[in-house]
């Protein structure tokens, strides 16, 4: 045990520490995956300076740029608000993919039956129809979960392999584009979609479509749902103990089985999104999920656990890693360096931001509740006053809060 | 429907199924070691994706397939410390830190082929190895003994890995570490250590599966798994943690994909359904996880990171 005078000290440098790594963290995890980034990049023989230059001149520099990083980004934050849904909930989404498939057939296949009605009408109906069609492929591994106890991170893969045989037969079957004329079979595609689907761009001689107002609206609706509103509550205070959630009077297998619908309903929307939203305006894949998602169900979590589960940082966390997978293309032209190092450095900050959070949980426990003075472990003041005990309830019985991050919603 | 029950399609079939099981039966054994001492460990697929390049890389270079799979062997366990590093050490969210592995490994497996590789061209095969005498039962030697020697191994490790998790100590502790770790610690067993060499033992073995899967198929591509990695966690659960049930989730699920491709191939299936046919590997699975479910409990303590006086 330290002597009583060296306690001042070692408080605020418990503070500091905390400080530094609730605002540091993300950041420097980023700063460290592309620090190793480099040196991969040196490795295999190119020059990490030009390599970096060309991404960020690809992904950032201009309005074309822009453009495309934000068209890139608007699925991205829309999977990445569906997964701080579900892992608030402490639900492990990693169905992604599939739910983006199953929300892209929805949406093409709405679009397709009712190609004469008016912008205003079909757009909005073709959305809600993506958001169906994902919210199904949520709500079953949901349920599984809720009332079955099936580990949903293993089910929601097995989903995403069910998911790309159904694409595949039904885009080389019967949705598929009769008309192509092809020499060596039909190529696995919808017909060119009624032009009422597709989202209006909105500055010319860019990319930029509504759909990128959309999401972020998105976004925001999904940080009031959360934070503002009961059933919110309820997702969060289930996501940190079940045990207290059900003790204070939470129907906590329908909760959870709404948060994973919930979630999949936004990885629908998105994948809707990459339909009417494409260059093509059609449904297009190569025979694997990546073909029409672009790992987006993946690249979602990403963005989720950059933007500290809260769908507000998710907006800028969505923009950042849309401009990488946009600027990847420049690094590959640039230093032959394949596009494929995006996907690699994401995974190293995944790993980064997760290693980081344990310390970060310690050193907010320890500055937070130093045994001496324990009037200074107030509950957390964003909490309204008769929900507190609810959630003073969950911490006891998990030690700490899992992921509440000090910065998420304030 | 009446090709389908013939001698020689029955026996290529099971004899298909056995060498397609043979990748998830290692990697899954390995994991339920790691499972086991209370560690879910969720990169295998990116873990097996890495070895499965090294394996090619290096057996397209030296011309040995020997040295291909000991490189894939070694990037198992480079991978193995990496990730005992994170989930124990560290202590992070095991779930989500085994999926930014899986990224690193997909993202950066495919940027080493087009990079150092190009072109790929196919590697020597592997050829089956008859065992004298047992491959001459009729039926029974065309179907299991006319393998070659990594199925062989992933079978013969079925009961090693039974005896060690069962029969010695070492066993002992990781069940108690993955049951009750402060228990454990109590009396003196280093959980962390323990959890270490688990976890260990489980990429190492993943390492070996994506060798094993680059050797069935001969060439590297993106994404060469599938998933198979993420079938192989799921299959640790389909078995309930027991090496033997892990072993017949293996071949079931083997045996579905070559039923389904052989049926495909015999024009059974038409081929317009041939893609919601082949749903059938992943739809068995999820229906073994329900019932699996609610008969087996799994280790109490498995994905909870321990903390001393926690």
């Amino acid at each position: 045990m330290p002597v009583e005078a060296s306690r001042p000290w070692a408080e605020r440098r418990a503070t500091w520490k905390r400080f530094l790594l609730s605002w540091f963290a993300l950041p420097g995890s980023l700063l460290a995956a592309l620090l190793l980034g480099a040196l991969m990049i040196a490795v295999l023989g190119a020059n990490p300076l030009t390599g970096y230059h060309a991404l960020f001149d690809g992904a950032f520099v201009g309005s074309y740029a822009l453009g495309a990083s934000a068209v890139r980004a608007a699925p991205l934050l829309l999977v990445g608000v569906g997964i701080c849904i579900s892992f608030r909930a402490n639900m492990f989404n990693i169905g992604g993919e599939g739910q983006l498939a199953m929300g892209g057939l929805a949406c093409a296949a709405t679009a397709l039956a009712l190609p004469n009605l008016p912008s205003a009408v079909l757009i909005p109906l073709v959305l809600l129809a993506g958001a169906a069609g994902g919210a199904i492929w949520g709500a079953i591994p949901g349920a599984f979960k809720a009332y079955f106890n099936v580990n949903e991170i293993l089910s929601t893969i097995m989903l995403n392999l069910v998911a790309v045989q159904v694409m595949n037969y039904l885009l080389s079957g019967p949705m598929v584009d009769t008309s192509q004329n092809s020499t060596y079979g039909l190529i696995p595609e919808t017909k060119l979609l009624s032009s009422h689907s597709w989202l209006p761009i909105l500055i010319k001689g860019t990319q930029l479509h509504l759909g990128v107002v959309i999401a972020v609206v998105v976004a925001g609706g999904a940080y009031i749902l959360l934070w503002h509103t009961g059933l919110g509550f309820r997702l969060r205070a289930v996501g940190m103990s079940r045990d207290a959630a059900n003790y204070a009077g939470i129907k906590v297998k329908r909760t959870m089985v709404l948060a994973m619908t919930l979630s999949g309903a936004m990885c629908g929307l998105g994948g809707a999104m990459l339909v009417i939203g494409s260059i093509s305006h059609r449904m297009v894949t190569d025979g694997s999920l990546t073909g029409f998602t672009g790992s987006d169900g993946f690249n979602g979590i990403v963005v989720a656990l950059f933007g500290a589960l809260s769908p507000l940082w998710s907006i800028i966390s969505a923009f950042l890693f849309g401009g990488l997978l946009t600027g990847g293309d420049a690094l590959q032209v640039a230093t032959g360096v394949p596009a494929d190092m995006v996907t690699a450095l994401e995974g190293l900050v995944v790993v980064f931001v997760v290693s980081l959070e344990y310390m970060r949980r310690r050193a907010r426990a320890a500055s937070l509740a130093p045994p001496v003075t324990p009037s200074r472990a107030s509950p957390p003041t964003e909490t309204p006053a008769e929900e507190g005990a609810v959630l003073v309830a969950a911490s006891r019985a998990v030690g700490q809060p899992p992921g509440e991050a000090s910065r998420a919603g304030a | 429907m009446a090709h389908f029950f013939t001698y020689a399609v029955l026996t290529s079939t099971v004899a298909a199924a056995m060498a397609l099981a043979a990748p998830f039966l290692l990697a899954a054994l390995g994991e339920t070691m790691g499972q086991r001492s209370g560690v879910i460990n969720l990169g295998v697929d990116g873990i097996m994706l890495l070895s499965a390049f090294a394996t090619y890389f290096t057996a397209l270079r030296t011309g040995s397939l020997l040295y291909g799979v000991f490189a894939g062997i070694g990037v198992g366990i480079v991978m193995g410390v990496v990730t005992a590093f994170i989930s124990v050490t560290l202590k992070a969210e095991q779930g989500i830190s085994g999926i930014g592995i899986y990224l690193f490994g997909l993202g950066f497996s495919d940027l080493l082929l087009i990079k150092l590789v190009g072109s790929p061209l196919p590697i020597p095969e592997l050829h089956p190895l008859g065992i004298p005498l047992l491959d001459r039962i009729p039926a029974v030697g065309n179907m299991l003994f006319k393998q070659t020697i990594l199925v062989y191994l992933a079978f013969l490790l079925v009961p090693i890995f039974t005896f060690i998790l069962y029969r010695t100590s070492y066993g002992l502790k990781i069940r108690a570490c993955g049951e009750n770790p402060s228990a454990a610690d109590t009396v003196g067993i280093n959980v962390s250590r323990i959890r270490w060499s688990a976890v260990l033992i489980g990429c190492t073995m993943a390492g070996l599966a994506g060798a094993a899967l680059l050797l069935y198929d001969s060439v590297f591509q993106q994404n060469l798994t599938q998933s198979e990695g993420f079938i192989a966690v799921a299959l640790v659960y389909f078995g309930a943690w027991r090496p033997v049930g892990v072993m017949g989730g293996s071949v079931l699920y083997g045996l579905t994909i070559a039923v389904v491709l052989e049926l495909k191939s015999l024009n059974v299936i038409p081929l317009s359904a041939s893609d919601l046919a082949a749903t059938a590997p992943a739809v068995v699975t999820i229906l073994a996880l329900l019932l699996v479910a609610r008969r087996f409990r799994q280790p109490a303590m498995l994905g909870k990171p321990y903390e001393r006086g926690g």
